[in-house]
């Protein structure tokens, strides 16, 4: 098959498709709504403006369908930020190259002291997270980094710059569980007005990224967009297409889908498009409800308040307790960090909560062995 | 009741427990206890394989009447099934291993090429296996050949609650079989359980039915239940299926 999502994604046109999501109807979202099979047409009528007055309705049905698939139990995971150098200017992130921050990336010991205190909180799946500077935190040292954390964790994922098909390979053999590469924006033109500056700027590099993942037989990947970099129900339209197409082109591996939403800050960068509380939980059930099987992930950048509740509408892993700067969790410097978390109560205080809801947080779904 | 028996192993249950999406672990362990069910099926990748008895999920069943079923969920190959079981057997002290290869992780269906090529090499390493495979009748026959001590054929995908939505290939396969034959995936109610051992199956294995439900305890009991009225009605033979009706006391009965 020499066909690749670009070439699909080049048959939407992005002023069309949004015009198609606000003019569903209420007869539509019902449709959807009483699909056994949504496809992407329902999908759109469930991100759609006539959707929200269906909110019950959804989730209702994203609780069933989740609990059906994942039992009652929620995944626990953890952000481990090894590194915040970045050779990139995204307009919206802590990270960027043009923001005055200290940067910091971690030694050898730092990084055995750093998954030494996070163990100690009881995890056992780890996400690593840097930036994008391919000179001191590129392949290798994401290979010395994983090897070096190996013992400690059952589940080693990553959140970097996109890699090569044979990079991803070799860190798959390390040990490499699952990747997450969001695609920020799936509106190309204004992708660029996003990410001026940069490898990150070559948007088609990184829209194919999942398909060099997918050779690379990774078991897990992680799509996403940013929500608020342009309209947030036309972008999760394109996500989800790019995930249908993935889903049956790379049928041995798993999916999720996380929801990172910018908030508008004094200073920042205007956001195109606010999501807002009520929206994220449609968009989340919308999600569910046209796949069942798909993982959903929610990160600390939410509430205490949205996070107590959000565990029983869809979401199958999430979060606790996380620190957004490299070497964080032994020595936290608040100077050095991506985004200031909400939610900063401690993991057994998340996991009580969780306990609560009548959920089992799961520290351990994966082993070495399997790798 | 006739006793089940599974290399050379007698269980008087023949109900077997699935222990994923408890809300609890303690609900967990109650639901197994209601259950009575002597055969719990664990998935390797949920056990810190080094706490061997402290780990919490095996805490939870660690009953005298309870044998441990490690299964191999999450391979996608002969040879990841076979790595995992080797640590598997050595980790928590059992041969008896739940071969489950299902590369695809939207429906979980079993892979019958890997799971035959693992189930061979498993027996030949000394394991009790039994594994998970599709409801294909010359599969499981291949799998008897290669010296499995059961086979598990799925009666519709794994936690959709269809039931047995592949009844014609699971009478075949009850039919032809010398080796046990355990119902697995997709039971969603005692009813189907209890068909399930009317058609003539050995065992059930059940989980999302009763870890889902809203009172999984009772559930447990409920499929205990189903499960013995269904095997009590196979051994005592049931009547065939008619089409009209059919007089209890016969018209010509007069004429002998």
């Amino acid at each position: 098959m020499s066909t690749s999502f670009s070439d699909i994604a080049k048959q939407f046109n992005w002023e069309e498709t949004t015009r198609s999501i606000y003019s569903k109807t209420a007869i539509d979202v019902e449709i959807a709504l009483n699909s056994p099979n949504p496809t992407l047409e329902d999908f759109k009528a469930l991100l759609s403006p006539a959707a929200e007055n269906y909110l019950e309705e959804m989730a209702q049905k994203s609780q069933y369908l989740t609990k059906e698939r994942f039992g009652n139990t929620i995944q626990m995971y953890i952000p481990f930020y090894l590194s915040n150098e970045c050779q990139n200017i995204c307009t919206y992130c802590g990270f960027s190259l043009d923001v005055k921050i200290p940067r910091k990336t971690l030694t050898d010991q730092e990084i055995i002291d750093e998954a030494k205190a996070i163990k100690n909180l009881g995890y056992d799946h780890v996400l690593l997270v840097t930036g994008e500077a391919n000179k001191t935190v590129g392949v290798d040292y994401l290979k010395n980094a994983i090897r070096l954390i190996k013992p400690y964790f059952s589940q080693i994922s990553i959140e970097v710059q996109p890699l090569e098909t044979e990079e991803y390979q070799a860190l798959v053999e390390e040990g490499l569980h699952a990747v997450l590469v969001y695609q920020e924006t799936y509106h190309k033109e204004n992708y660029k007005l996003h990410h001026p500056k940069g490898k990150k700027s070559n948007y088609e590099y990184r829209l194919e990224t999942p398909e060099r993942l997918g050779k690379a037989g990774i078991h897990k990947m992680g799509l996403g967009i940013l929500i608020g970099l342009e309209d947030w129900r036309t972008d999760s339209f394109f996500c989800a297409t790019h995930l249908n197409y993935l889903e049956k082109k790379f049928w041995q591996t798993r999916y999720s889908i996380s929801f990172p939403r910018l908030r508008p800050h004094a200073g920042g960068t205007e956001l195109k498009s606010v999501i807002t509380d009520k929206q994220l939980v449609q968009l989340i059930c919308a999600y569910r409800i046209f796949n069942q099987e798909l993982e959903l992930s929610m990160s600390t950048r939410e509430s205490e308040n949205f996070r107590n509740n959000i565990i029983k509408l869809g979401i199958t892993s999430i979060s606790a307790d996380s620190k957004t700067e490299p070497g964080g969790y032994n020595q936290p410097k608040e100077s050095l960090e991506q985004f200031e978390i909400d939610d900063k109560r401690s993991t057994q205080e998340f996991a009580n909560i969780i306990k609560q809801q009548g959920y089992e947080p799961v520290f351990k779904d994966w082993d070495k062995v399997l790798q | 009741m006739e006793k089940l028996v599974i290399a050379n192993k007698e269980f008087e249950s023949r109900l077997f427990l699935g222990t994923g999406k408890f809300s609890s672990y303690d609900l967990m362990e109650k639901s197994i206890l209601s259950s009575a069910s002597e055969l719990v099926t664990v998935a390797l990748k949920r056990v810190n394989l080094t706490e061997g008895e402290n780990d919490t999920i095996l805490s939870h069943i660690n009953h005298e009447h309870i044998n441990l079923l490690p299964n191999t969920s999450g391979v996608r190959n002969a040879k990841e099934a076979v790595f995992a079981a080797e640590l598997a057997r050595e980790a928590l002290e059992t041969n008896w291993l739940k071969l489950e290869i299902h590369p695809d992780p939207k429906y979980l269906l079993p892979d019958p090429i890997e799971t035959l090529k693992a189930a061979e090499e498993l027996v030949k390493k000394g394991f009790i296996v039994l594994p998970y495979i599709n409801a294909d009748p010359v599969i499981c026959k291949r799998l008897e050949d290669v010296g499995t001590s059961a086979v598990m054929p799925l009666g519709s995908p794994i936690g959709t609650n269809k039931g047995l939505e592949t009844l014609a290939m699971l009478k075949i396969i009850i039919a032809q079989s010398n080796i046990p034959v355990v119902i697995d995936a997709g039971i969603g109610s005692p009813s189907h359980a209890a068909q399930a051992m009317e058609i003539g199956a050995d065992a059930v294995l059940v989980n999302t039915a009763i870890a889902v439900s809203q009172n999984p305890v009772e559930m447990a009991e409920a499929f205990k239940l189903a499960t013995i009225a269904g095997r009590m009605a196979y051994e005592a033979k049931l009547g065939k299926v008619n089409e009209k009706a059919e007089a209890s006391s016969p018209l010509t009965q007069f004429l002998s």
